[in-house]
C-alpha cells in the first residue's frame, strides 16, 4: 500500500464548487467479485453470455416491481439543482459525479427500452443503447456513489437517487458484475453472523477481554453477555463494534449504561450484526436473510426488546424496514413475525435506537454523569446519512437530530455544531459510505470527504474542536482512515457513546 | 490469480497481496510482504505478526484491536500495549498491514 498517487484536495476557507474536469475519475474501478463470491450470494458467477438482453429484462423487472423507480426516471427534468450537492463531484469534479448525470447513465438506456421515443426516435431524446462501454460506466460510477441521498434532498421532484445506485447495482449483480467488497461480506455475514467473519469463541473471547479491561479501568465488574437468553434486551451492533477502533469505546458505553440502568442484555452471535449490506445493492432477498437472523436470534433468546447500536446504514434499514421484512414493529404477518410481535413489550418502540434508549435514561436521571470528565473535549457531531435522511429517533420531528446532540450536551461542556449547511438533513457524507469504505476506492474516499472536512475545519479553527462525535460505524472507519490524509489526528473520530462512557459513573451491581 | 515469487517459489495472491493459502506462509514470505508494504521489520514487527497467526489458528480470524493491545503489552511492556504502538509499527493499520504481512487474510467489514 504505498503513498497515494493522486493529489489530495486543499481545504479552502470558503468551499467553492470545482471547474468541471470530464472523466477525471473514470480509472476507478473498484475489484470485482470473483465467481465463488458472486455464487455464495446467488448471482451468476461472472458476465453472462446474453448480458445485455438480461440487463434490460432486470429493468424492466424493476420497473414492475418498484412504481418509485420508474417515476424518479421519468420525473428528472435536468434542472441542475443536484450537481454541486454530491460530495463526490465536489471533491472529484468528474460531471459524472454530479447525481444527474450519474443517473443518466441508466436514464438514457432506460429511454431507449421503456419509451416511445427513445423506442423509435434515440437521438433526439438521447437514447443509448446498452453497450459494453455502457455497462462499464456503469459498475464504475455506481461504486462512487454512497447512496447518502443529500441530492435528494435538493430535488424539486424529490427524486430518490440512491435508489438508482441501489437498481443499477442489482441490475449489475443480476448480470454477474457484482463488487468484492460489498458481496464478499455479504456471503460472510450469511455464513458466519457478521460481517467481519468473527466465530463465536472469537467473539466470546473478545467480550471476556473486554470485561476485563473496564473492572481494570474502573475497578466495577461490568458484563457484556452473549447468548444469554431470557434477558430483557437483545443488543444488535456494527461487528466492527466488537473489532476495530474507536467503535470498541463506544461498545463499551452501552455495556456501561445497561449496567447502570440495571437491565438485562444479551448480544447475540447469530446475529451479532447491525450492518445489512443488502440494502447498497439493492437486493430484497438478500436484505431480508440478514434481517431475519435478528428475527430468529430474538426469538431464541425471548427477548422483550431489541436495541440497536451505533450504525448507520442499520438504523435506517431497522427503522424503515424492519417491520415489514421481518416482523420487529407491525408489518409482516407470518407465523414467526406474528410470534414476535407477541413476545415484544408494546411499551417500548421495536426497534429502539441506543441513543433513544440511553436520552431516556439521562432525562429521568437514572444515570449519574460526570461531564468533567470530557472537558479535555471539545466536541462536534457528524450526522450519519442513512440516520439522517432515512430515518427518525424519539417521538418528535427531527429527533435523529436533536437526541444524539442532547446526549453529548449532557455528558460533555463543550460542543459546537458544524455550519447549518453541512449537518442535519444537509449532512455531508463520510465519503465511505453505501460500499465505498474499501481500500482500493481509497482515491474516491478521500476526495468525497472534503466537504465534510473543510466544514471540520472551520470548527478546529474557531472552536479548537478536537472531537468529532458519531454514530456509524462506516464513518468511523472512514474517517479513521482519511482524516490523517488531511492533517487531522485520527485520535479525534469517536462514537458518542464513547463520550457517555467517559461520563458515566459505575457503581457495583446491587 | 495474481502470484508472488519468493525464493523460486510461487505463491498466490488475491488482487491486493493477501496471500490465498496460509498454510504456504513463512517467515520469507513474510519479509518479502513487508518489503512490498514499505515495512521495516524489527523484532517488535515480528512479534506482532507472530501473535495474529498464533490467534487466527485458535481462531480462524485476526485478533480484535483491543485483544491485539493487550497481548503486545504482556510481550514488549504495557506502555506498547495501544493502539498508537502499533500504528507506528504498522502506518496503514495494524488490522489490515500485519494482517497481509503474517499471510492471513484480510479482515472485512466496517473497518
Amino acid at each position: 500500500m504505498a503513498a497515494p498517487t493522486f493529489e489530495i484536495p486543499k481545504l479552502k476557507d470558503v468551499s467553492v464548487v470545482p471547474a468541471v474536469q470530464p472523466d477525471a475519475m473514470a480509472h476507478i474501478k473498484s475489484f470485482q467479485a470473483s465467481a465463488p463470491i458472486q455464487e455464495a450470494v446467488g448471482f451468476p458467477g461472472q458476465l453472462v453470455d446474453n448480458w445485455e438482453q438480461k440487463a434490460i429484462e432486470k429493468m424492466g423487472d424493476l420497473l414492475g416491481k418498484y412504481r418509485s423507480f420508474k417515476v424518479y426516471l421519468d420525473a428528472c427534468v435536468h434542472c441542475g439543482a443536484c450537481t454541486d450537492k454530491c460530495h463526490y463531484f465536489l471533491g472529484t469534479g468528474d460531471p459524472k459525479n454530479m447525481p444527474v448525470a450519474r443517473q443518466e447513465l441508466i436514464r438514457s438506456v432506460y429511454r431507449r427500452h421503456f419509451t416511445f421515443a427513445g423506442k423509435y426516435f434515440p437521438k433526439l431524446v438521447g437514447a443509448k443503447d446498452l453497450t459494453k462501454d455502457v455497462l462499464d460506466q456503469w459498475y464504475n460510477y455506481y461504486y462512487q456513489c454512497s447512496e447518502c441521498r443529500r441530492c435528494s434532498v435538493f430535488c424539486p421532484y424529490g427524486i430518490d437517487t440512491a435508489e438508482i445506485t441501489m437498481a443499477g447495482r442489482e441490475i449489475l449483480d443480476s448480470i454477474g458484475v457484482g463488487q468484492k467488497y460489498t458481496n464478499e461480506i455479504l456471503g460472510k455475514v450469511q455464513r458466519i453472523g457478521n460481517n467481519l467473519g468473527l466465530p463465536g469463541p472469537a467473539l466470546t473471547d473478545t467480550l471476556e477481554g473486554l470485561e476485563e479491561d473496564i473492572e481494570a479501568d474502573t475497578g466495577v465488574a461490568v458484563r457484556l453477555p452473549l447468548d444469554q437468553k431470557g434477558a430483557e434486551v437483545l443488543l444488535i451492533t456494527p461487528s466492527a463494534d466488537f473489532f476495530s477502533e474507536p467503535h470498541v469505546e463506544s461498545l463499551i458505553g452501552y455495556a456501561k449504561v445497561f449496567h447502570q440502568a440495571g437491565i438485562s442484555w444479551t448480544l447475540s452471535s447469530h446475529a451479532a450484526e447491525a450492518g445489512n449490506f443488502g440494502l447498497f445493492i439493492g437486493n430484497y432477498e438478500t436484505m431480508r436473510n440478514i434481517a431475519l437472523r435478528i428475527r430468529d436470534a430474538a426469538l431464541e433468546l425471548g427477548v422483550k426488546r431489541i436495541i440497536v447500536g451505533e450504525c448507520g446504514h442499520a438504523w435506517r434499514v431497522a427503522y424503515s424496514f424492519w417491520n415489514t421484512l421481518v416482523g420487529i414493529g407491525a408489518g409482516a404477518n407470518d407465523p414467526f413475525a406474528i410470534q414476535l410481535q407477541q413476545q415484544l413489550d408494546p411499551r417500548y418502540p421495536a426497534p429502539q435506537h441506543i441513543c433513544e434508549f440511553t436520552y431516556d435514561l439521562l432525562q429521568r436521571g437514572v444515570l449519574t454523569i460526570d461531564k468533567s470528565a470530557n472537558d479535555h473535549r471539545i466536541v462536534t457531531f457528524h450526522d450519519s446519512c442513512n440516520v439522517s435522511r432515512g430515518s427518525r429517533m424519539g417521538d418528535m420531528p427531527g429527533g435523529q437530530f436533536v437526541i444524539p446532540r442532547e446526549i453529548i450536551k449532557m455528558v460533555a461542556n463543550n460542543f459546537h455544531d458544524m455550519a447549518a449547511e453541512t449537518i442535519n438533513e444537509s449532512t455531508f457524507c463520510c465519503g465511505g459510505g453505501g460500499g465505498i469504505l474499501t481500500d482500493d476506492l481509497i482515491e474516491v474516499r478521500v476526495k468525497g470527504a472534503l466537504p465534510r472536512m473543510e466544514a471540520l475545519n472551520h470548527v478546529v479553527k474557531d472552536h479548537k474542536v478536537n472531537f468529532m462525535a458519531m454514530i456509524c460505524a462506516i464513518c468511523k472507519a472512514q474517517f479513521n482512515k482519511v482524516m490523517p490524509f488531511y492533517g487531522f489526528d485520527m485520535s479525534m473520530v469517536g462514537g458518542v457513546h464513547q463520550l457517555v462512557s467517559t461520563a458515566i459513573q459505575l457503581s457495583p451491581k446491587e | 490469480m495474481p502470484t508472488i515469487e519468493v525464493g523460486g517459489k510461487n505463491y498466490e495472491t488475491d488482487e491486493e497481496g493477501y496471500l490465498i493459502n496460509l498454510g504456504e506462509w513463512n517467515e520469507e514470505v513474510g519479509a518479502y510482504l513487508a518489503i512490498e508494504e514499505k515495512v521495516e521489520m524489527t523484532p517488535s514487527h515480528w512479534e506482532v505478526v507472530n501473535f495474529l497467526r498464533e490467534y487466527y489458528n485458535d481462531y480462524q480470524i485476526a485478533p480484535a484491536i483491543r485483544v491485539l493491545t493487550k497481548a503486545i503489552g504482556k510481550k514488549l511492556g504495557a506502555e506498547k500495549g495501544n493502539s498508537k504502538y502499533l500504528y507506528e509499527l504498522f502506518p496503514y493499520g495494524p488490522a489490515k498491514q500485519a494482517c497481509k504481512i503474517a499471510g492471513l487474510p484480510k479482515p472485512t467489514g466496517c473497518i
